[in-house]
């Protein structure tokens, strides 16, 4: 499980944070570092065991389909970088 | 004042000898004076601060108060507060006035408490060191020149310093504990599922809970007692009856049985620690308690299954962080992806980026059953050594940290390093157990913690052992030079 | 070469709840932008989400009209990507265990001028419930995209084929057969202007009698059949043509260009995604008991295939008739109201079918706006069948119901529109046309059969219409033979 500089700008796309070429070798280093400590999973066997995601054996609530939320956008949208008549801009997305 | 109980200053407030104002004002001019170096608090609000107390005292004059009323809460910046800026120790989020409460502040406000202010933190909660912070290091009272631990570095830094009463914080892998252990303070993580986590932000879902950081096990079982309880917009909050989790507290300790694990006592444990651990459990064998020797075989685990559960839910739950709604947006891009990948490298520090990669990384297509599926399977392996060891023994003991505090700057460079501090934290974490640290005696003179893993829900009984520990010692009760 | 091609659909119900499915904001269509956005909505630090019951019901409401596998246990999983209507760069989805499982829906391809019409059966691979996601606006906002939450968070049910379709017809026919289906069952309103009700449309072709699967390309977010079946038609073309020409198909998305009835790859979906699916920690299993299937199943009404066979059995409906009144659950109870209010089964089932949905189809109305209820419906029937006006004297008085004018005993009575069937009446207009008519009397006795036809018309005349024409013949044939 060796990474390279571009394994870590794959990632980096996937995650959407910018690595510049730089920053990739020192990641890599880093990187390289933890997956080896992460390593040490394989060397037990798990087959046949159930993966555990909760510890309480409990399943999923349901709500009440009733309206809760009142109208907040104002409140909301103060502390947002960029709005215009009640909309969220971002950088125009081509299809 | 500053050294007092919770349950004396409840008893000084309503007995008229101090007010809440003054109270308040009283921390708020150690917080000018000493947190410049200390750096334990990101956010104050001093007239927030002060109406919150003057609204406390008109509830007290009324004779309608609790246990916590009119008394000032130091608040870990991973709470969202209405009205409060919220960091979450992140450039991300360095003007993010959060537009609403979270469940756990919801709570202190119904109690009439005061927030006295939002402490220092490594960065989302990533750290055991305080030093990922966007907002500076924190410095341990105990030694200026070194770690309070982390993440909740700051909350432990406040309480230390007597610049709080006491404080909240998280802990997602040791994130009360290990800071508690390090500053000499009692530190608790309930049991999964205890305290909403509504409003706190996430860093790893399955694994995070809100605690209290105090002085003494009595004020973590009265802090509890306002923290936990049902929440119906956390979907992983637990509905059960409510508990007053001081009920235990005086019950003897006779026939208690502790568990030691031998892994706990192992290669990689300071001397110095493993005698002040053992001292304690000494200490509780006088008491009447006795001692099992058990096994957690899959202790040395637990660290890979965390570092690659806590960064997979992390890199998701940190995607929101886009510039687009809140937080940092980049002041230049020249299209969507670029305005995504700048903002994002700009407001997350080395730590967090480095988490969200091994995240993304684990999580991605032809990694997933090799990391993700295989630690979700150890961790039932490491849920079940608990399972089998409370048959054997009522609680289990151990040291919070391999270490005392460490040197700053000493660890920053191998993050391995750093993790290995969480070595006997993270288990309980992933078992959704509730842990618990109290001081227990110093190496070097810094803080040992002694740490108490109790089985689900056991939590009255834990801080009884606690509460029991500091009526025959005065390990809590001792405070940094010069503060 | 013979070529075939295959089709498989993946379509999105927005289901007809309230509020969203993991937040209690309203789902209600057309708000201000944002003003349906709560916290949990926009994603801010800190919130999580919490599923709507109404959401599961309506699932479970799915997964038994389709006879389908009930997921005991279902899980929620993160899908995640990066795209500002996202706001939390991940959707909650269900990926390896869905709440409904395998099923299936009949439908009936229509005949066309190259063979007859008939019935397949299109088997369901899974539905899972999802979240949709928000708006972009791509309007003038200098150079930069609009973001519109409102639609952030309302539940989805996302219902998966396997590639069983053959044709265009066969696409459009399910398609159809779903949309009416999940209108029936209560669980979307199947607006597709409001974006109700979006398929995607997966095309692949491969050679006649191959058992391997071609690559497929995928035509995201067809809202109307017309589109759906000119997509299909151009893309099929188009991925022979590319074949027969030595090419080779790359697995894309594509966009079908109603102007210009062309499908065109989407730039930004060319890159594959790895969506890094995990089950979403912040949500526990979902458990669905027997008990709950039980008690979802006693609200379900009687589906479409039911009513048709008990329609042919209790009302001797013909199969094409019983077909048409239940082509949607608004025919259906139009239809046994006024049946229950007395009327004859097979008469309404004409008017139904015939000037009911006339009028209706020219007004652009649905069943439940018409302004004929089944109540008067069955009234004016009822005075067709005790022989009060003739049939085409109905249509006059449907006519005005229609436009408002009351009941069809109110419009009778008023207009005089009641038919004459007293015997001596109808007598003497016989014998008076008889005796205005003599050349067509005299044309009629030479031979010519119409003659007689134009006496009954000069009767009907004589009698505004209003003489029973049963009747007429009756007595004008035995008047004429004697």
């Amino acid at each position: 499980m060796s990474l390279t500089t571009d394994d870590v700008k794959r990632i980096a796309h996937l995650a959407r944070i910018e690595v510049t070429e730089d920053d990739a070798q020192a990641t890599l280093s880093k990187l390289s570092g933890i997956l080896g400590l992460i390593e040490q999973m394989q060397a037990v066997d798990t087959t046949g065991i159930a993966p555990m995601s909760h510890s309480q054996d409990v399943s999923q609530r349901l709500r009440d389909d009733v309206v809760t939320e009142t109208n907040q956008r104002e409140l909301f949208q103060s502390i947002a970088p960029a709005v215009e008549n009640g909309l969220y801009l971002v950088p125009k997305v081509i299809e | 004042m500053i050294n007092a109980s919770l349950k004396d200053l409840a008893t000084a407030l309503g007995a008229k000898q101090i007010s809440s104002v003054e109270l308040t004002q009283l921390f708020l001019d150690r917080i000018d004076r000493l947190n410049p170096e200390i750096n334990a608090y990101v956010t104050l609000d001093a007239d927030r601060s002060l109406a919150q107390a003057a609204a406390a005292d008109a509830l007290i004059a009324q004779g309608r108060f609790g246990p916590l009323t009119g008394i000032p809460f130091a608040q870990k910046d991973i709470f969202c507060a209405k009205g409060w800026r919220t960091t979450c120790g992140s450039k991300m989020l360095e003007n993010f006035i959060a537009p609403y409460d979270a469940h756990i502040i919801s709570q202190f406000d119904a109690a009439g408490a005061v927030n006295l202010g939002k402490t220092n933190m490594d960065e989302f909660a990533m750290g055991s060191s305080n030093e990922t912070s966007y907002f500076g290091k924190v410095q341990n009272p105990w030694d200026r020149t070194r770690v309070p631990g982390g993440s909740s570095g700051g909350s432990a830094a406040a309480v230390a310093a007597r610049l709080a009463p006491a404080a909240t914080g998280t802990d997602t892998g040791g994130s009360i504990r290990q800071p508690a252990s390090l500053c000499g303070l009692s530190g608790l993580k309930p049991t999964y599922g205890v305290c909403s986590r509504y409003g706190m932000i996430a860093f790893a879902s399955s694994l995070d809970q809100a605690g209290p950081m105090a002085k003494s096990a009595e004020d973590l079982a009265l802090m509890l007692n306002v923290m936990a309880g049902f929440d119906s917009r956390d979907s992983t909050s637990l509905q059960r009856e409510k508990e007053d989790y001081t009920r235990d507290l005086n019950k003897p300790l006779a026939g208690l049985r502790i568990g030691l694990p031998r892994e706990y006592f192992a290669e990689g444990l300071n001397a110095g620690v493993a005698k002040v651990v053992m001292d304690a459990i000494d200490q509780y064998r006088k008491l009447g308690a006795e001692t099992v020797d058990i096994s957690l075989p899959n202790t040395q685990l637990s660290i890979p299954v965390y570092y690659v559960l806590a960064p997979a839910e992390a890199s998701s739950n940190l995607s929101r962080y886009d510039g687009v709604r809140y937080g940092h947006r980049a002041a230049e891009y020249t299209d969507l992806l670029d305005m995504y990948s700048k903002s994002r490298a700009e407001g997350f520090g080395a730590e967090v980026k480095r988490r969200i990669l091994i995240g993304t990384y684990v999580l991605s297509a032809g990694y997933y059953d090799a990391y993700y599926l295989k630690a979700q399977q150890l961790r039932r392996l490491i849920a079940q050594d608990f399972t089998e060891a409370f048959k054997q023994c009522d609680v289990i003991m151990g040291p919070a940290a391999p270490g005392t505090a460490f040197k700053t700057g000493e660890k920053t460079d191998d993050p391995v390093a750093m993790y290995l501090e969480d070595l006997y934290t993270i288990a309980v974490n992933l078992a959704g157990l509730p842990g618990m640290s109290v001081p227990a005696g110093f190496a070097d003179g810094l803080p040992v913690g002694l740490q108490i893993i109790g089985n689900y829900f056991s939590e009255a009984r834990m801080l009884n052992v606690g509460h029991q520990y500091q009526q025959v010692t005065d390990w809590h009760t001792r405070m940094p030079e010069g503060i | 070469m013979q070529w075939e091609v295959v089709i498989g659909l993946e379509t999105h119900t927005q289901l007809q709840t309230k509020t969203k499915i993991f937040s209690g904001a309203s789902t209600a269509f057309g708000a201000e932008p944002n003003t349906q956005a709560d916290a949990v909505s926009i994603a801010l630090p800190g919130v999580l989400p919490v599923l709507n019951r109404e959401a599961v019901q309506c699932a479970i409401r799915f997964g038994l009209a389709i006879d389908a596998e009930i997921g005991r246990h279902s899980v929620f999983a993160r899908k995640n990507y990066f795209y500002p209507d996202l706001p939390k760069g991940y959707q909650i989805s269900q990926f390896e265990l869905p709440v409904v499982g395998k099923g299936k829906i009949t439908i009936q391809v229509p005949a066309t001028g190259s063979g007859q019409a008939y019935e397949k059966t299109i088997n369901i691979t899974r539905a899972h419930l999802e979240e949709d996601a928000g708006k972009s606006l791509h309007g003038d906002f200098h150079g930069a995209t609009g973001i519109d939450l409102n639609r952030a968070g309302t539940p989805l049910l996302e219902i998966v084929t396997e590639p069983d379709m053959r044709s265009a017809a066969e696409a459009v026919a399910y398609a159809k057969k779903l949309h009416e289906l999940v209108q029936w069952i209560g669980i979307c309103d199947g607006n597709m202007q409001e974006g109700s009700f979006r398929c995607d449309v997966n095309v692949s072709v491969r050679p006649k009698g191959s058992d391997k699967l071609g690559t497929r390309r995928e035509i995201k977010n067809l809202n109307s059949f017309k589109f759906m079946q000119q997509a299909i038609e151009y893309e099929t073309r188009w991925q022979i043509e590319t074949l027969e020409d030595g090419g080779t198909i790359q697995q894309a998305t594509v966009l079908f260009n109603p102007d210009t009835g062309e499908t065109r790859s989407m730039r930004s979906k060319e890159e594959a995604n790895d969506y890094r699916y995990f089950p979403d920690p912040d949500l526990l299993p979902l458990v669905i008991l027997e008990a709950d299937i039980e008690a979802v199943r006693a609200t379900l009404p009687e589906l479409p295939e039911a009513m048709k066979a008990r329609f042919e059995a209790a009302y001797g409906l013909p199969a094409y008739d019983a077909t048409a009144i239940t082509a949607s659950r608004g025919i259906a109870d139009y239809f046994v109201t006024a049946v229950n209010a007395g009327a004859e089964a097979k008469p309404t089932a004409n008017w139904v079918m015939g000037s009911v949905a006339a009028k209706l189809n020219e007004e652009g109305k649905d069943i439940d706006a018409s302004p004929v209820s089944p109540l008067q419906l069955a009234g004016l029937l009822k005075r067709i069948a005790d022989n009060t006006i003739s049939g085409k004297m109905a249509k006059e008085v449907f006519e005005a119901m229609w436009a408002g004018e009351g009941d069809a005993d109110a419009i009778i009575e008023q207009r005089g529109l009641k038919q004459v069937s007293d015997s001596g009446a109808i007598e003497a207009i016989v014998d008076e046309v008889l005796a205005a008519n003599a050349a067509m009397v005299e044309e009629y006795k030479a031979g010519k059969e119409k003659a007689f036809n134009g006496l009954v018309g000069q009767c009907m005349k004589a009698s505004k219409g209003k003489a029973n024409p049963a009747q007429v013949n009756e007595v004008l044939k035995k008047k004429l033979a004697g």
